[in-house]
């Protein structure tokens, strides 16, 4: 393997490591500051409870999105470092505004919570919570307008004298329209995700440990099938949105998606997106230039059309080659996404039904719960394999090359090195936090007492 | 004009980082050594819990803000510094790990464990940092097509290794200062005789550091500085034989902030010398972003770090008092967010 092939395995194992932290961090903050918003607002130990057992497990998760975002900040300059200097101009500010705006406020904030139990009036400690919540969102909004910039580069224009991409229009970038599908899609994923997680949990607790805590986690178990459905409900609107999109902006990818080349797909979801890509693509072929966004100073660059065979129309436009994406994967994980997904949502609404009134779902629901946390996570790690598979070769679409992207001055010797090691860490950490994830879920929920904390103790003891 | 800006602005990050990191940094390396008992590394780890994540942030706006401002700097810095950055990244992976699972498990050997990783993810960054800036600030090899043609190797050479041993030492006086003013007993009492000695080492690292500096190129603004961050460690020295434990801090705070501000004055304009050829340098014109996007960038960075600055240094008051191993409670509670003050619910 060369240092290209390396780089890109590096990115995607890297990032589909951090994207498997980043959308249970999303909802789960918003889950605990939801039941700690009950607690206040009814004084009901129960929602205390909640908020502390989930709130452990939450941290657990938190600490390792935060060290694999480490990685992230830096490996566009290690291993990318032609491409940030082609795409500095544009991608650095979001990227440093994501730092300013929304790093700073979750981990100050998250400080504050964690430490400030006994340190702030209930009303302010609260809303430490939720500031962090919202950091996570800003956090999410900028990191996929930058993501986005790269599906469709809106608002900027290549300089070919100083070989870069220049911002033109910073409001074009943040209201790309692909940031603007992208991220309800993103966020109702990562709700899909801790929807499923609080469910398969609280299920857990319940059919294995029906004695005690029976009434909290019959409560957390609804409020996990609740945002799973509603999530679930609201990723099919924008993804359907999303994929309406990219047929007009990215052709390629959903003619590959579909595999228009070969075979009509006998899935049903199919279907809705077959009709969609017909009624883009007719307008396609009458006008392939007619997709550019009014107002969005763009260079003007060929369109694909989503023809049948998923090759370029035009190559000679950008040079003998191929430019479409490896079929199969982009095939399969459009596939998958959408199938884990559908899973998770079904089951949640399983869970409901077999709760209806104060039932509980029989012994062989304890399979189903251990399974149904990894659905969604499943979805979203396919979902991105798509998404970023399906861009290639390009890097920008239609601008960069993934190829002439790469740094040039690193070895493949140096990114094998960096690249085992992560894999080693990673895996490792992996083990250590699913081990402490499992301790902590089978072990008491925490009493509503614990603590007592006398008010002038020195500090609250987290670590 | 606005490369002016943002230079300084990313000097501001790097100095808001040393200062606040290097503390972390400081007790993290004095922690197996100061610390004696478990509870005793448990009141040191506690002593910088709430805000350590919040002080790592200002590297990762660092590293952003020169990807925005200056993408060529941001290129050829970290695709060239490439091992010793990624030295940096596993370390921080470790270290912050360790912080939030360190008492996770009651277990000893458990957290032994992480101790050791905290030791090693601090020390090592620590150790780096110089070593990195040290290399920007002398020059390294670089070619006309502003890439980094050295290695690892290129790297160590002895005035970077210097540049390594200043930024470890300096650290390690700034987190003891740190523990003496944070904590109470046995703890603050070591840290305080430490300090005197790692503060006098790192002083003669530091002198013949920043000597060299400006033997190689002498620049009066950064020769200022200099002597007033050398000042500055001996205020903090002396601060501290007469207990003045706020103002050794602050002393040691200074003499981090200033030393930046020394090294930066002498790299301007450039941002990285080429030792190769003084026309392949980067400077703040050749490797900066368009007048457009630093613009937006200054926008946003005037309403929102003084904001950063208001809240963090909330947090600081908030969570000012000291910490003591007695009041360590025995076992890892079960539940991390350390209980509501006294059940006013049940
Ligand atoms: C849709 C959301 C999303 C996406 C696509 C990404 N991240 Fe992320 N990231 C988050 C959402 C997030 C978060 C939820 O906001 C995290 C998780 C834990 C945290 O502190 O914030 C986070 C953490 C996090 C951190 C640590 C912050 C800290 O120390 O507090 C960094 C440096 C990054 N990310 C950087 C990146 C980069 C460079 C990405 C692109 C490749 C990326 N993230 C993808
Ligand atoms: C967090 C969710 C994301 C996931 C799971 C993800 C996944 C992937 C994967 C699997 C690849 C490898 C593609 C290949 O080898 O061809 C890749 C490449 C890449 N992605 Fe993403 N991506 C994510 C978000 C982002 C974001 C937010 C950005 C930009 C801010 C980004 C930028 C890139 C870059 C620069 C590459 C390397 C070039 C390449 O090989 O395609 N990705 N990503
Ligand atoms: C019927 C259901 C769904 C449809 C129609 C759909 C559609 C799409 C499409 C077309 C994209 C590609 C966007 C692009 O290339 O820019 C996408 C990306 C993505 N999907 Fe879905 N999806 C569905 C379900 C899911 C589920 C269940 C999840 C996760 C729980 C999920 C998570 C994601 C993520 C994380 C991305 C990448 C983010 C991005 O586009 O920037 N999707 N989806």
């Amino acid at each position: 393997m060369n240092a290209l092939d390396l780089a890109r395995w590096q990115f995607g194992v890297t990032t589909v490591y951090h994207f498997l932290f980043v959308p249970l961090t999303i909802s789960l903050v918003f889950i605990v500051a939801g039941f700690q918003t009950a607690w206040f607002r009814t004084d009901n130990p129960k929602y205390l409870k909640l908020t502390r057992f989930f709130g452990e497990l939450f941290l657990i998760n938190f600490a390792m999105g935060v060290v694999t975002g480490i990685v992230q900040e830096f490996q566009f300059g290690m291993n990318w470092s032609d491409y940030s200097r082609f795409v500095g101009d544009i991608f650095g500010a979001p990227l440093a505004i994501e730092g300013l705006l929304a790093f700073f406020l979750e981990s100050t904030f998250l400080g504050m919570w964690i430490f400030g139990w006994d340190k702030l009036p209930k009303r302010v400690h609260l809303a430490s919570i939720w500031i962090v919540a919202i950091g996570t969102l800003l956090s999410a909004f900028f990191i996929l307008a930058a993501n986005a910039w790269m599906q469709e580069p809106v608002g900027s224009i290549v300089n070919s004298t100083a070989g870069r991409a220049e911002l033109k229009d910073f409001g074009a970038v943040l209201t790309n329209p692909t940031v603007i599908w992208a991220f309800p899609h993103v966020i109702a994923g990562c709700f899909m995700t801790g929807g499923a997680f609080v469910l398969g949990v609280s299920a857990w607790r319940l059919l294995r440990r029906p004695a005690e805590d029976g009434a909290p986690f019959r409560t957390a178990a609804k409020v996990g099938a609740v945002a799973l459905l509603v999530a679930g409900l609201f990723i099919v609107v924008t993804g359907d949105q999303l994929g309406q999109h990219i047929a007009v902006d990215q052709p390629m990818k959903l003619a590959a998606a579909e595999d228009l080349q070969t075979t009509q797909s006998s899935a049903p979801f199919s279907v809705i997106h077959a009709v969609g890509l017909q009624r883009q693509g007719d307008r396609l072929d009458q006008d392939p230039e007619r997709a550019f966004h009014p107002g969005h100073a763009r260079p003007q660059r060929p369109r694909f059309r989503a023809s049948t065979t998923c090759k370029p129309s035009t190559p000679a436009q950008y040079g003998p080659g191929d430019y479409s994406p490896i079929v199969p994967v982009t095939f399969w994980s459009f596939r998958l996404m959408i199938g884990a997904g559908s899973l998770a949502a079904l089951a949640a609404l399983w869970f409901l039904w077999r709760m209806r009134r104060g039932r509980v779902p029989g012994r062989g629901a304890v399979a189903i719960a251990l399974v149904l946390p990894f659905l969604p996570l499943a979805a979203n790690s396919f979902a991105w394999i798509f998404t970023e598979m399906g861009r290639q070769p390009w890097i920008v679409y239609g601008l960069q090359l993934t190829s002439s992207g790469v740094s040039p001055n690193v070895s493949s010797l140096e990114v094998a090195i960096t690249m085992v090691v992560f894999t080693l860490l990673y895996g490792g950490l992996a083990v250590v936090e699913v081990g402490l994830l499992a301790k902590r879920i089978r072990a008491p929920l925490p009493a509503a007492d614990a603590g007592g904390a006398d008010s002038d103790q020195p500090a609250a003891f987290a670590y | 004009m606005l490369h002016n800006v943002w230079f300084l602005l990313i000097a501001f990050f790097w100095i808001g980082y040393f200062v606040l990191e290097g503390f972390d940094f400081g007790l993290g390396i004095l922690l197996p050594f100061l610390g004696r008992t478990d509870k005793e590394r448990r009141a040191l780890i506690n002593a910088i819990g709430p805000i350590w994540d919040g002080n790592e942030v200002w590297v990762l706006v660092a590293g952003g803000a020169t990807f925005a401002a200056f993408p060529h700097w941001y290129a050829t810095l970290f695709s060239g510094f490439y091992l010793a950055l990624f030295l940096i990244l596993v370390a921080l992976i470790l270290r912050g790990v360790a912080f939030e699972y360190h008492s996770k498990r009651d277990s000893a050997r458990w957290r032994a464990g992480w101790d050791w990783a905290i030791f090693i993810g601090s020390a090592l960054p620590a150790l780096l940092w110089g070593v990195a800036f040290a290399n920007i600030v002398a020059g390294v090899p670089i070619d006309q097509n502003k890439e980094f043609t050295g290695d690892l190797f290129t790297l160590l050479n002895p005035y970077g290794l210097l540049g390594g041993v200043v930024t470890l030492t300096l650290f390690i006086t700034h987190g003891a200062a740190y523990i003496a003013l944070k904590t109470e007993g046995e703890l603050r009492a070591r840290a305080n005789r430490l300090l005197v000695f790692v503060g006098l080492v790192a002083a003669a690292a530091a002198v013949v550091f920043l000597g060299w500096t400006q033997a190689s190129k002498f620049v009066p603004g950064s020769a200022v500085v200099s002597v007033a961050a050398a000042l500055a460690l001996v205020g903090a020295l002396a601060a501290n034989r007469l207990r003045h434990e706020g103002w050794a801090f602050i002393g040691t705070a200074a003499t981090i902030g200033l030393a930046v501000v020394a090294l930066f004055l002498n790299l301007y304009p450039n941002v990285m010398p080429s030792s190769t050829n003084a026309a392949y340098n980067l400077t703040i014109s050749n490797a900066s972003s368009t007048d457009y996007t630093l613009t937006i960038m200054t926008v946003v960075a005037v309403i929102f770090t003084p904001l950063v600055l208001l809240y963090q240094g909330w947090t600081y008051w908030v969570f000012r008092k000291r910490v003591t191993a007695d009041r360590i409670p025995d076992v890892a509670a079960p539940s991390a967010p350390a209980g509501p003050a006294a059940a006013s619910s049940n």
